[in-house]
């Protein structure tokens, strides 16, 4: 299978010039979520048997999840507290004793988002507008356009008429992968200290795994 | 003195009205500013991560510095107070892990002293925790063949083998 293609989203110039290295990176996929072949699964174990308590310790000073820990503590959020994605997984494998497998998009993100430390979030391509980006919310927004009041100057994900996600990976309901999804829109926010090649495959994993069952 | 008072009271009430204070014409740019302390807060979190993997797999280390309710742009006022936040953390952690290690050291100096001398540490015990490594291996200092050497000042050094298995030896399969 090629490669799909990757599209910038727009950042609002507040956002930009506050974080030089920021950006979102999109592809759309055709192809929706379901029950994850068993070549998923088997690669979910095996991600899962890497995962040991010094890996996990010593996650926070890989470039990566670093770079993204360090964004964390930059937009008020306690990466200690509030996990960043690739933190979040590799502390659920310990605490459960494994990545047991949900569905065929979650599994693809788990997948991508441990191997790259890049996050990625879904959105139905059918119900999102076509440009999508970043900025921050304005007075007396939802999320999704009817979900939760969000306060002001709160970084999203957008289209031209919806918030769409929060930045630290919520996923507005109205917007999200359903069981009805025939088309996605993939996208991973890429940070300073991120290199696009990591976002690249954190993409292109998610893609991969969903549409030929990785 | 009153009247002093009274004619000064009356001087200022006759007087012109005060101007209006003065509201600067151009905004100041805060971005420099903005860009020093997110640098700042990098190279922070940059310590405190290599402290939380220094301290490991220490326990009672707090690593944690509140959350600003994100993710958005933090004011000027927030980064400043994060930067601070994150600053002192830093320091305690710092502070308290450097206490931890010279304890540490002292127990590790006193596991040699154990070894050339036991009979001058008689029962003390030292666990790999008391050295700051993972692990239940602890190091105890016994009287050699019980009751006898107990009464004969025979000591010697046990070695713990480890961790007890998570199953024992006669358990079921």
């Amino acid at each position: 299978m090629s490669d799909p293609d990757l599209e910038r989203g727009w950042i609002d110039n507040e956002l930009g010039e506050e974080f030089p290295g920021l950006g979102l990176w999109l592809t759309r996929v055709e192809g929706g979520s379901g029950r994850s072949p068993e070549l998923v699964r088997r690669r979910l174990r095996q991600l899962s048997n890497r995962i040991t308590g010094g890996h996990v310790i010593h996650m926070r000073q890989d470039p990566v999840p670093w770079a993204y820990r360090v964004f964390w503590r930059q937009i008020g959020i306690d990466p200690d507290t509030d996990r960043t994605p690739v933190e979040q997984i590799a502390l659920d494998r310990l605490r459960d004793g494994g990545l047991p497998s949900r569905n065929l998009l979650d599994d693809a993100i788990t997948i991508a988002t441990f191997e790259t430390g890049v996050p990625v979030l879904a959105l139905d391509a059918d119900l999102v507008g076509k440009a999508v980006g970043l900025r921050t919310t304005g007075k007396k927004e939802l999320l999704g356009g009817s979900g939760r009041r969000l306060s002001t100057g709160q970084i999203v994900v957008a289209d031209e008429d919806h918030t769409l996600a929060l930045l630290s990976g919520e996923v507005a309901v109205e917007r999200g992968v359903t069981k009805s999804t025939r088309r996605m829109v993939l996208g991973a926010v890429q940070v300073k200290g991120v290199p696009l090649i990591s976002v690249e495959e954190a993409l292109w994993t998610v893609a991969d795994t969903v549409t030929v069952g990785g | 003195m009153p009247d002093v008072l009274d004619q000064r009271r009356g001087a200022l009430g006759q007087g012109p009205p005060a101007a209006p204070p003065l509201v600067p014409r151009t905004r100041p740019d805060e971005r420099p500013a903005r860009r020093t302390l997110l640098d700042q807060i990098e190279r922070l979190e940059t310590e405190f991560s290599s402290l939380f993997v220094s301290a490991w797999p220490r326990k009672g280390l707090a690593f944690s510095v509140t959350s600003r309710g994100g993710p958005r742009v933090l004011a000027l006022a927030e980064l400043e107070q994060l930067r601070d936040d994150l600053s002192r953390e830093v320091d305690d952690a710092r502070r308290t892990l450097s206490d931890r290690t010279w304890v540490e050291e002292q127990h590790r100096c006193r596991i040699e002293d154990m070894l050339l001398e036991p009979e001058k540490h008689k029962w003390v015990r030292v666990s790999n925790e008391d050295i700051g490594e993972p692990g239940c291996k602890h190091w105890h200092v016994r009287p050699r063949l019980g009751v006898l050497g107990l009464f004969m000042n025979w000591w010697r050094i046990r070695i713990s083998s480890g961790c007890p298995l998570a199953m024992g030896w006669g358990a079921s399969p």
